[in-house]
């Protein structure tokens, strides 16, 4: 039979058990990836070049860049800057999640007003959005606070209440409202329907339902796509340069416009943009972190566990 | 005889078209534990779920404890409760649900603390003490500052039980308590409400376990169609079932 003539072969052919230690005593040799040095080393010989060309291009103008980088205009603009991604997010998410319960409460008629901001406000580019608040004193000269269709209390010139600061953040905060709303609605919607009927089943109150059980949940989802609003809102800031309002692509624009020393000049407002881009997205990292608790069996480290353990790596591996 | 606890009077409830509940009579002693039986699609957890007004029944009524849920009666009339107080009346009812829908972003321990603390206004460091007790008897004392997703189904579904505990219900009930574990930890959750049973506890159990109904149901009910078929002592209904329905279902579990 073949079975028999095939088990003898094999175990002819095998050598001794005598010289050879058993597989699982074997050491392993890892698999080598010739390719991916290739890789690291084009990417490092473009990175050589593109900040040999940083270092030595004189067009950079590092000196000027230096020079300007940390004047006291360019603080004050930062300040308006930040002030309207402050006032932006905080009204626009606000105001943003008013609409997202609107379009899930019971109610057909708050669910269609709900979808028309939205709709509405998504259709108008923000730049020409913005314009028509500059200009809202031509339509409106005079605002005024009363019994609606009856008598009025108080009377506002309407160029005296929005100053084009006023004009901006209004029109950031709506512009922002109608993103938000669909980023919190869709975290609301993403939490299983059984944890709102377990809080019901219990008795929490709804509003205690809603802050304790649905929304920390929502959050996970909420988080990553309002980081990304926050951080687009702050760079879209810069758009309200078209009203001439002293934020920090105005300013260097006013700079640059004065010295006509463009490239220097717009290297300063970027690398600020860069850099409070980063410690926005260090604290969007942070608070992913805080509202992944309970979701993942172990979370991974931060960037600063992972130094630490490579750290303690190395020196383990240098002292033996 | 005992008063009863839990009556359910000519309940209906439909889905669009379809007809779910026609016509429920269940009335429910004081300590006593009632298991319903069924097919799938034959109501059970619609009713179950009508009783602490988690779904709103088209017509009939359901009292716990003498009390009407979910309405008010005036005159001839009934008016719908405010969502307030339909909240009060459930926290008086304890409710085990198939996919325990523990909360997953708290611990153990949190789960069980909430409700008493935001529905009945008791105070935390009060209601933890006892939050830790009835963990303990639920057999997961160790488990208390442990996430849901790091627990064991059986472990989830008891700490389920404690939360559901915690609240000092009149009426626990339990919608397919076991049908999500893996059959190793199907016998850790039926212990415990075996136990609970014992405490005489007013408990209804929608399950699929014959045996587990067989050994501590008072009362044994058998529905299909959206009416309870018959219903009685376990020897009488699933030892001796005087309908066919019952007969059939009965054998086919077996």
């Amino acid at each position: 039979m073949t079975t028999t003539s095939l088990t003898s072969a094999t175990a002819a052919a095998d050598p001794p058990h005598s010289t050879t230690p058993p597989d699982a005593d074997l050491p392993v040799i890892g698999r080598r990836h010739p390719w991916r040095w290739v890789g690291v080393a084009v990417v490092l010989v473009l990175l050589a070049m593109f900040a040999h060309g940083l270092i030595t291009n004189p067009g950079w103008d590092w000196p000027t860049f230096f020079q300007f980088f940390t004047t006291r205009t360019i603080f004050s603009a930062l300040a308006v800057t930040l002030q309207l991604t402050l006032y932006g997010t905080v009204l626009g998410f606000a105001l943003g999640a008013v609409i997202a319960s609107m379009r899930l409460a019971g109610s057909p008629f708050l669910q269609v007003v709900a979808w028309g901001y939205i709709w509405a406000f998504r259709s108008i580019p923000l730049i020409v959005q913005l314009l028509f608040w500059f200009n809202l004193a031509y339509l409106y000269q005079e605002l005024s606070l009363g019994i609606p269709f009856g008598p009025e209390f108080v009377h506002f010139s309407t160029n005296s209440l929005f100053g084009p600061l006023g004009a901006a953040v209004l029109g950031l905060a709506l512009h922002q409202a109608a993103y938000a709303a669909e980023i919190i609605r869709g975290g609301i919607i993403s939490v299983d329907q059984g944890q709102l009927e377990a809080a019901a089943a219990l008795g929490i109150p709804r509003l205690r339902q809603f802050f304790r059980i649905v929304l920390p949940q929502a959050m996970r989802s909420i988080l990553p796509n309002g980081a990304n609003e926050v951080i687009s809102l702050f760079k879209g800031t810069s758009i309200v340069s078209v009203m001439a309002i002293p934020e920090l692509f105005y300013q260097v624009q006013v700079i640059y416009g004065r010295n006509s020393r463009v490239v220097p000049l717009l290297m300063v407002a970027t690398v600020w943009y860069i850099v409070l881009t980063t410690l926005l997205s260090i604290a969007q990292f942070y608070l992913e972190r805080y509202f992944a608790r309970g979701t993942s069996r172990e979370l991974p480290p931060t960037p600063i566990e992972r130094v630490r353990r490579t750290w303690r790596a190395l020196t383990a591996k240098a002292a033996s | 005889m005992t008063a009863v606890m839990l009556d359910l009077q000519g309940v209906h409830k439909s889905f669009g078209t379809l007809e779910v509940l026609r016509g429920v009579d269940l009335q429910v002693r004081a300590g006593t534990v009632t298991v319903i039986l069924g097919p799938s699609g034959s109501g059970k957890s619609t009713l179950l779920r009508s009783i602490n007004h988690l779904e709103k029944v088209d017509r009939g009524l359901v009292r716990i404890d003498g009390e009407l849920i979910g309405y008010r009666r005036r005159g001839d009339k009934l008016y719908e409760l405010r969502e307030r107080e339909i909240l009060r009346q459930r926290s008086q009812v304890g409710f085990v649900f198939q996919n325990f829908n523990l909360f997953g972003h708290l611990a153990a321990l949190q789960n069980v603390v909430e409700a008493p603390v935001s529905a009945q206004r008791r105070k935390r460091r009060d209601v933890e003490p006892i939050a830790r007790q009835l963990l303990e008897r639920v057999g997961v004392g160790d488990k208390a500052d442990v996430y849901p997703r790091r627990l064991s189904g059986g472990q989830q579904q008891r700490v389920a039980i404690a939360r559901a505990l915690a609240l000092r219900p009149k009426v626990l009930l339990f919608d397919e308590p076991t049908s999500a574990l893996d059959p190793e930890l199907v016998g850790e959750v039926l212990d415990v409400i075996k136990e609970l049973a014992r405490d005489g506890s007013t408990m209804v159990v929608v399950s699929h376990e014959i045996g587990f109904a067989r050994e501590i149901a008072d009362t044994v009910v058998f529905m299909d169609g959206g009416v309870i078929v018959e219903s009685g002592p376990p020897h009488e209904v699933l030892d001796n079932p005087a309908h066919e329905r019952t007969r059939a279902f009965i054998s086919k579990v077996l």
